[in-house]
Formats: structure tokens, C-alpha cells, sequence
């Protein structure tokens, strides 16, 4: 199994739900809120729909959305990734 | 009472993209519509349509792109381009003064058939999470205020083909209430299969193959219209405030009407001349004042019969020049009504009426001016549009120019 990673999130947000003209994903975006990168509730929602369909891990609403940053969403998948899967 | 002016103008259509190639394209009587090209149509009854030629991609940020349906895409592109054109301070005026009233016909058909391919295929989580607006109808009016930060009054008007007309006459209500700016009109795309099956239950659509013989209103070979693609998004203002402003002032949005047809079987009258005739007495015009007609032009006989009938009591047997540029084009649904406004004051600005395309002549008992192949000068400040949607809407508009 892959080991989710910032590269492949940046890659999904772009694919999914574009990038914002001020903003460089590219840069040092890790630590830095979904909002100040121009993505709304709704975006990251489809970045982790699309996550979840292509990494095949499930990602609860609840966790999901306590993840304000690239960095804690990464770690969470890693998390839920590490996890045996449900029988 | 105040008066409302257009003061800016955005066009996306079948024949060009932008005011002046549109405009230009429309004078020299050129035919839009051709086979679908977007996908293969030949398995379906509906083959030809008025497809616009036009990469939205760069000219909108990356972020609403995956969010928005085509429709939505041109709508945005053609409101940067009628702001632009308007020249309106609107970072200067609070964001509450500025409003955006569209209509809408189907909404986002084409983003919606994808996703709903997804869910029926591969099941619920696939489905964008943007679904949950970017398919419905006042998707446009809510990308534009979000877009150019106009936080007035917004609203859609879902009346079909009627549409056009009855989102600008709310714009203008909410200019003579005393908001300073309104962007109105509307844009609407379905050119994909879902959209086909929608338009062909209507059973209002012509099925041939050839472009040039597919479309003809007020002939006696009609068999139906063809679907097309696009529409304009107009800049309202007060008539006054425009013009301390300085701004270029295209025309008065000077009279409105609208009714409904009574229930088929009823034995009563359709309505259309009478929203007509409302509009007419709005503007304060008498009929011998309008220098032309944009006709609804279903293209279907009995309706065309409705729409010559209410043309000639109007204004008497050929007493009016009455036009459908639309035959180039197709109808645009919710977006067509807007686009004619935009013709009919382009046609007054410049003297001349433009053409209808395809058609040899009227059906005999339609004793209506026809304007055909041709554009033919005409001298006049006021000109009359009608439409018409699915279900029984009418509404009828007179425009006048700046002067």
C-alpha cells in the first residue's frame, strides 16, 4: 500500500477543486488552513471524497472535518490507512 | 418613475462570442446551426443544434471549474465582459446596492448528467459534492453575486424560453426601488443527452438532418425549432445615475408585460398580444412608434399562427417589420429572450433590422412583415420583443434607444 502524502493530496485538490490564483500549492502549504487556500467546506469534502475513492480508506464526516490543514488532513489518512481493514 | 438603461452587455452565442462578432455575425445573416459536434448525436432524434465555439478554460480561476456546469462557465465569462463594458465603480458602492436576477430553464443539465452517471454506475460517494448546487436553477444568479461580491437582491426566473424577459423586468423593479446597479439576463446550455431527452419530450423540436431547412419559423414547411446555447447578461442602471456617471448608455428598458395562457381546451384566447399590449402601454408607446418586432418564432404552425395573429391585430396586416434572428441560431431557452434584447438594441442603434434566415416567406394567412435573408434599414427609437415558454408563460418587452 501507498503511504498517503502532501504531494498526492496537492495533486487531488487541484484535480478536484482547482487552485486559488493567489495561492501556490506548491509552496509551503502544509501548515496552513483550507480556507486561507480558498477552499471551503464543500471543496475539502470532494478532495476527501476522492481521497477515499482512490486510496480506498474510509474517512469519517466527523474526523474529517477537525482536519484545518494539509498536514492534519495527510495524517489522518495515514492514520485510517495504518488501520487493519474492517472485517 | 425612474428610468432603467442598459449600460453594459455580455453575449455568448452560437454565431460569436462577445457583442461585436455576435452582432456582426447576425447582420450577415449567418447560419449557426450544424450538427452536435460536443458529443455523437447520431444514436438520438435531435442531431442539429446552435453550439457555441468557445474554450472557457484561463479565462475563469482554476477553482470554478470543477464546481460549475457550462452554462454557469458562460454566464461568468459574459457578466466579466458586461461589467467591463458597463464601467461601473462597483468596488465603490456598497455590495448591497448590487444585485444579480438571471433566469434559468434547466439548470446545470450537462454537470448534472455526469454526476447522475456516476450514481447510478458506481453509487453515491462518487458524486460531486458540488452537485449539491451546480445543477440547480439559480446557480448562475448565485456564481455571479459570489463572483463580483453583489450582495443586493438576487432571484431566477424559471419561465422557459419566457425567461429572458421577466428576470430583466425584475431588475429593473429593483432599479426603479433604488438599487444602483442589476445584473440580469440569462445563459442557458443543455446541449448533452440528458438535455435532447428533456427537449424532445417538449415535442417542439425539429428532427432533420439539414441545417439550413431545420428551423423555420413562420413557414409553411415549419416542423419545429432547433435547441442552441447561450443568451447575454446585461448591466442595468438608473437612467440618471448613468449618465452623471458618464457611462455609454445603450437603451431604456422602457415597457413590460407578462401573462399565461389559459388552460388548453378552454376554448379561450392565448395571451401573448395582450402582454403585448401590457408592455406597450408601460412604455407609453403607440404601436405606429415601434420600428420592429423580435417574434418569438416557435417554428411550430399553431403557435406561429398564435404569435402572426397577435402580431397583425397589433398592428395591422405587414404593419410592422418582424424578425427572428434566432433562426441562425436556435432557441436558447431561457437564454434566447435575452440575446433579442440585446439585438433589439443593437437594431435600433444601428437603423437596421436584422435578418430572418432559411425562411422563402410567411405561410400563407400570416400576413406579417417578414424581414427575410437580408438586414433592411429602419428608422424608429422603439422596438418590441416577444417570448414565449413552455407551459403557457408570455411576456413581451419594448427597448428604446438612448437617444
Amino acid at each position: 500500500m501507498t503511504t498517503f502524502t502532501l504531494e498526492n493530496l496537492v495533486r487531488i485538490m487541484r484535480e478536484c477543486a482547482g487552485e486559488d490564483d493567489a495561492v501556490d500549492l506548491d509552496g509551503d502549504v502544509a501548515g496552513m488552513e483550507f480556507e486561507d487556500l480558498g477552499y471551503d467546506s464543500l471543496a475539502v469534502m470532494e478532495t476527501v471524497s476522492r481521497i477515499s475513492q482512490e486510496y480506498r480508506v474510509s474517512l469519517p464526516e466527523e474526523s474529517v472535518s477537525e482536519a484545518r490543514t494539509p498536514a492534519e488532513l495527510v495524517a489522518l489518512v495515514v492514520e485510517r490507512q495504518q488501520q487493519p481493514a474492517q472485517a | 418613475m425612474t428610468r432603467t438603461v442598459v449600460t453594459g452587455i455580455g453575449v455568448a452565442a452560437p454565431n460569436g462570442v462577445g457583442l461585436d462578432t455576435h452582432w456582426s455575425s447576425t447582420l450577415r445573416g449567418e447560419n449557426a446551426i450544424r450538427r452536435i459536434t460536443r458529443f455523437d448525436p447520431s444514436p438520438y432524434p435531435i442531431r442539429l443544434a446552435g453550439e457555441i465555439d468557445f474554450e472557457v478554460g484561463g479565462r475563469l480561476p482554476s477553482r470554478l471549474i470543477p464546481q460549475t456546469d457550462r452554462m454557469t462557465q458562460l454566464a461568468l465569462v459574459a457578466s466579466d465582459w458586461a461589467l467591463a463594458d458597463a464601467g461601473a465603480d462597483l468596488a465603490g458602492m456598497p455590495s448591497l446596492d448590487a444585485g444579480v436576477i438571471t433566469s434559468s430553464s434547466a439548470g446545470g443539465f450537462e454537470f448534472g448528467q455526469h454526476e447522475l452517471e456516476k450514481l447510478y454506475s458506481k453509487g453515491p460517494n462518487h458524486v460531486s459534492a458540488y452537485m449539491s448546487f451546480a445543477w440547480f436553477y439559480a446557480v448562475n444568479t448565485g456564481q455571479l453575486s459570489i463572483r463580483h461580491g453583489m450582495r443586493g437582491p438576487t432571484g431566477v426566473f424559471v419561465t422557459e424560453q419566457a425567461g429572458g424577459l421577466d428576470a430583466v423586468a425584475q431588475a429593473r423593479r429593483k432599479i426603479r426601488g433604488g438599487h444602483r446597479l442589476m445584473l440580469t439576463g440569462g445563459i442557458d446550455a443543455s446541449l448533452c443527452p440528458y438535455g435532447l431527452a428533456a427537449y424532445l419530450a417538449s415535442g417542439r423540436v425539429s428532427l432533420g438532418d439539414d441545417p439550413d431547412a431545420a428551423y423555420l419559423p413562420f413557414a409553411q414547411e415549419a416542423t419545429g425549432s432547433v435547441p442552441g446555447e447561450g443568451g447575454a447578461i446585461l448591466v442595468l442602471e438608473d437612467a440618471d445615475a448613468a449618465r452623471r456617471r458618464g457611462a455609454e448608455i445603450y437603451g431604456e428598458i422602457a415597457g413590460y408585460g407578462a401573462t399565461f395562457d389559459p388552460a388548453p381546451g378552454s376554448g379561450r384566447e392565448p395571451t401573448l398580444r395582450r402582454a403585448a399590449e401590457i408592455a406597450l402601454a408601460d412604455a407609453g408607446v403607440r404601436t405606429e412608434d415601434i420600428a420592429m418586432v423580435f417574434a418569438d418564432a416557435a417554428a411550430v404552425p399553431e403557435l406561429d399562427r398564435v404569435e402572426s395573429d397577435a402580431i397583425v391585430k397589433l398592428f395591422g396586416p405587414h404593419g410592422v417589420p418582424v424578425t427572428a434572428p434566432k433562426s441562425m441560431i436556435g432557441r436558447l431557452s431561457s437564454g434566447a429572450a435575452a440575446l433579442d434584447l440585446v439585438d433589439a438594441l443593437m437594431a435600433l442603434r444601428d437603423g437596421v433590422v436584422p435578418p430572418t434566415v432559411n425562411v422563402r416567406c410567411p405561410a400563407p394567412g400570416y400576413d406579417i412583415d417578414l424581414v427575410i435573408g437580408e438586414p433592411r434599414p429602419a428608422r424608429g427609437t422603439a422596438a418590441l420583443v416577444l417570448a414565449r415558454g413552455y407551459g403557457g408563460f408570455n411576456a413581451a418587452m419594448v427597448v428604446r434607444s438612448a437617444g
